[in-house]
């Protein structure tokens, strides 16, 4: 993975030097709430219901087992011993308090990490496919452009005060495990008819109140010419985007309201001026690819045939590697998933002894380094399948390693009403419940891919609308109420999901998704999934169901 | 009243002209940019240098084709959180080329100093005067850089 040289190493110890000045001076009383909210939030830092939230980056998705560790000791040392894992791939403290975050932020530096434009509206911690690099669908691995979007974006002098946040997305494979379609921008790796690599640019997509799929604003754009675009595509809506009101100042409503074409049109015009200052040379990408080389993988991984055996001998285990394992590119490697979302746990969390427990793992199984996923769960990329048995067994003591990824039960939820000061209503708790009512492993296995996901309140940090089944608290009156959608999807066919009805009752809800998964399995034919019916049928004999009960 | 061009503490030599004010005092005067607009002529008889102050919502490129008889452009923060400005001061730097004094007056924060003075900025007026050292230090806030802008 990427290392730091000296100019990283600078930036982030002279910015903890800054933050810890301003912290003093709003201490002091130097600086307003407003102002200093500007500046903690350009450091990952809110002010939530119990206390500050410290979101701390995690550039795509990849850490250390170093870096690991130190999140662990974070947790003891500064919070109630756990940490969150977010669907923008970043971790979450949610006690820290706020005298001692540039404390905190000092001991993130020592291992070469940071919480800089996890917040705010600026460009915002740039998020890629979790199985970068290992994946068999790969075109071209995505992290070096991800790596060099990173440094591009990270205290750019210009877009740090933008109308809104901004976020950016790279996909590398032809299956995009990375949303990209539903980000500010989107970019995606391909090849052209000629046989080169270059970049299909996307635009304007987003979730949120207003979720957009984004569209294509340059088909095929050659790779030294990355950054350019997207600075021209960056300066357009810094000077264009709306400023007027806040919920109408994503680029999503700028590109709607200019119209494509002529938005496209403004976008090339200014990169014209500027596509040649800000060439990326071929040397410079090289040097950044030389930091994602592949690990030494042992030539004789599929040699094992101890791996066929302990499936055959136990089943459990067999369960587990069909669903929490994937393919890799290398004979006799597959990559692991580490489940976040065992029952009763809240979805996404992991305490200091877990993390501790997982980077010695990620040590002993897995060149030594962990990933996270937008589904809030962990991956270890590089397993020899000799290895799997073990690993499972000390996952399954670890409480990570519940078959479910996937799965009506991998549910992405947001903090909701428990922590977010934003949040309309409860969504941890609910998700608990609807876990508990699906208890049964093999009625969950048969159900197959479904992706619950499940935000507090209409800010959507869970993405509930493209979720293939979609909850959204809302407040009704002081209480509680869940919108639902289906057939969403944030993969290659993006969709946004379809209202079913009008909201129900926080009592309600959890029966109401095990209604919907009902009508799935008296619908499907043979092994349609859950989306595809819900594509064929459409969504009225869900809402039959749903609403004759309620 | 005391001001910060490049990085030094200099007296300001320049008087801001309201749109009310019919008489043009003597000196180096600044004005808005609809004055600009729509009395260039009268403006550029005057006797002395001249100024632009320029929002956020003023149509920058406008102003290019006279950026050779303009000394001063003043841009004038309504928030801090206005980034529109940020990108002016890099067009009319990189773009449009022009070479005389980039004034940040305003809302902004101290705290802004550094990114300023990266996309052009060179001079600095501060809402209060006790935040002259405040914005002095903070040129010094990184000596390292990922992007190349005008500085």
């Amino acid at each position: 993975m990427y290392q730091y040289n000296p100019v990283d190493q600078t930036l982030v110890e002279e910015r903890v030097a800054q933050f810890r000045r301003q912290t003093e001076r709003y201490l002091k009383g130097e600086l307003t709430d407003e102002q200093f909210r500007a500046l903690r939030l350009r450091n990952g830092l809110y002010i939530q219901t119990h206390a500050p939230m410290l979101r701390i980056a995690v550039p795509y998705g990849l850490l250390s087992s170093k870096q690991v560790r130190k999140i662990g000791h974070i947790a003891r040392t500064y919070d109630k011993n756990y940490c969150h894992f977010t669907t923008r791939q970043n971790i979450q403290f949610n006690w820290p308090k706020l005298e001692q975050v540039p404390d905190i932020l000092a001991e993130l530096a020592a291992v070469q990490m940071h919480a800089i434009q996890t917040s705010g509206n600026c460009m915002r911690n740039t998020t890629t496919d979790h199985l970068a690099g290992v994946c068999v669908d790969e075109i071209e691995d995505p992290r070096p452009y991800c790596e060099l979007i990173r440094q591009w974006t990270t205290f750019h002098p210009e877009f740090d005060y933008l109308p809104r946040k901004f976020k950016i997305a790279v996909s590398g494979a032809r299956h995009d495990r990375a949303a990209t379609q539903f980000h500010d921008i989107g970019v995606h790796l391909v090849e052209n008819h000629a046989g080169d690599i270059g970049f299909r640019i996307l635009v304007g997509g987003g979730l949120g109140r207003t979720p957009v799929i984004g569209q294509v604003i340059r088909p095929f754009l050659e790779t030294p010419h990355l950054l350019s675009y997207l600075e021209a595509i960056l300066r357009i809506y810094n000077l264009f985007g709306r400023r007027d009101n806040m919920y109408k100042a994503r680029i999503k409503i700028l590109v709607k309201e200019t119209g494509m074409a002529e938005f496209t049109r403004m976008v090339e015009a200014e990169w014209g001026l500027i596509r040649d200052n800000l060439v990326l040379p071929e040397q410079r990408i090289a040097a950044i690819k030389a930091h994602f080389e592949a690990p030494p993988y042992a030539a004789d991984a599929n040699q094992d045939n101890t791996f066929e055996q302990y499936r055959l001998d136990h089943p459990a285990f067999a369960a587990w590697c069909q669903h929490n394992t994937a393919a890799h590119k290398i004979a006799g490697y597959r990559a692991v998933f580490l489940s976040l979302k065992a029952p009763g746990v809240p979805p996404g969390d992991l305490t200091d002894q877990q993390l501790d427990a997982v980077a010695d793992l990620a040590d002993e199984y897995s060149f030594g380094e962990i990933r996270t996923t937008h589904r809030q769960n962990l991956v270890f990329a590089d397993v020899k399948q000799a290895d799997l048995f073990p690993l499972w067994r000390r996952l399954s003591e670890l409480n990570l390693a519940t078959p479910n990824i996937g799965t009506v039960t991998d549910i992405i939820c947001c903090p909701g009403l428990d922590f977010c000061s934003l949040a309309n209503a409860s969504s941890i708790g609910v998700t608990k419940e609807i876990n508990a009512a699906l208890d049964d492993m093999d009625y969950i296995h048969d159900l197959g891919d479904i992706k619950i996901n499940f935000s507090g309140c209409m800010n959507g940090c869970a993405h509930q609308s493209v979720g293939h089944i979609g909850i959204l608290g809302v407040d009704k009156k002081g209480a509680e109420w869940y919108q639902i959608t289906l057939g969403g999807s944030s993969e290659n066919e993006a969709a946004i999901g379809e209202r079913l009805g009008p909201a129900v009752a926080k009592d309600q809800i959890t029966q109401a998704v095990l209604d919907i998964l009902d009508v799935y399995i008296k619908q499907r034919l043979e092994d349609e999934s859950f989306l595809d019916t819900v594509k064929r049928v459409g969504i009225d004999p869900f809402k039959e169901q749903v609403y004759a009960n309620h | 009243m005391q001001i910060i061009k490049d990085q030094q503490l200099c007296e300001n030599s320049w008087h801001y002209v309201a749109d009310a004010a019919a008489e043009l005092p003597v000196g180096n005067i600044c004005v808005s940019f609809s004055r600009w607009l729509n009395a260039s002529t009268a403006l550029l008889h005057h006797d002395g240098l001249l100024g632009v102050r320029i929002s956020p919502s003023d149509n920058i490129a406008s102003l290019a084709g006279s950026l050779d008889r303009i000394s001063l452009i003043e841009l004038d923060f309504p928030t801090f959180a206005d980034g529109r400005l940020f990108s002016f001061a890099w067009l009319l730097r990189s773009r449009y080329h022009f070479e005389g004094e980039i004034r940040a007056v305003g809302h902004y924060l101290p705290d802004q100093t550094f990114y300023l003075s990266r996309v052009g900025v060179n001079a600095f007026e501060p809402e209060k005067p006790e935040q002259l050292a405040l914005i002095l230090g903070h040129f010094q806030d990184f000596t390292a850089k990922y992007q190349d802008s005008v500085n």
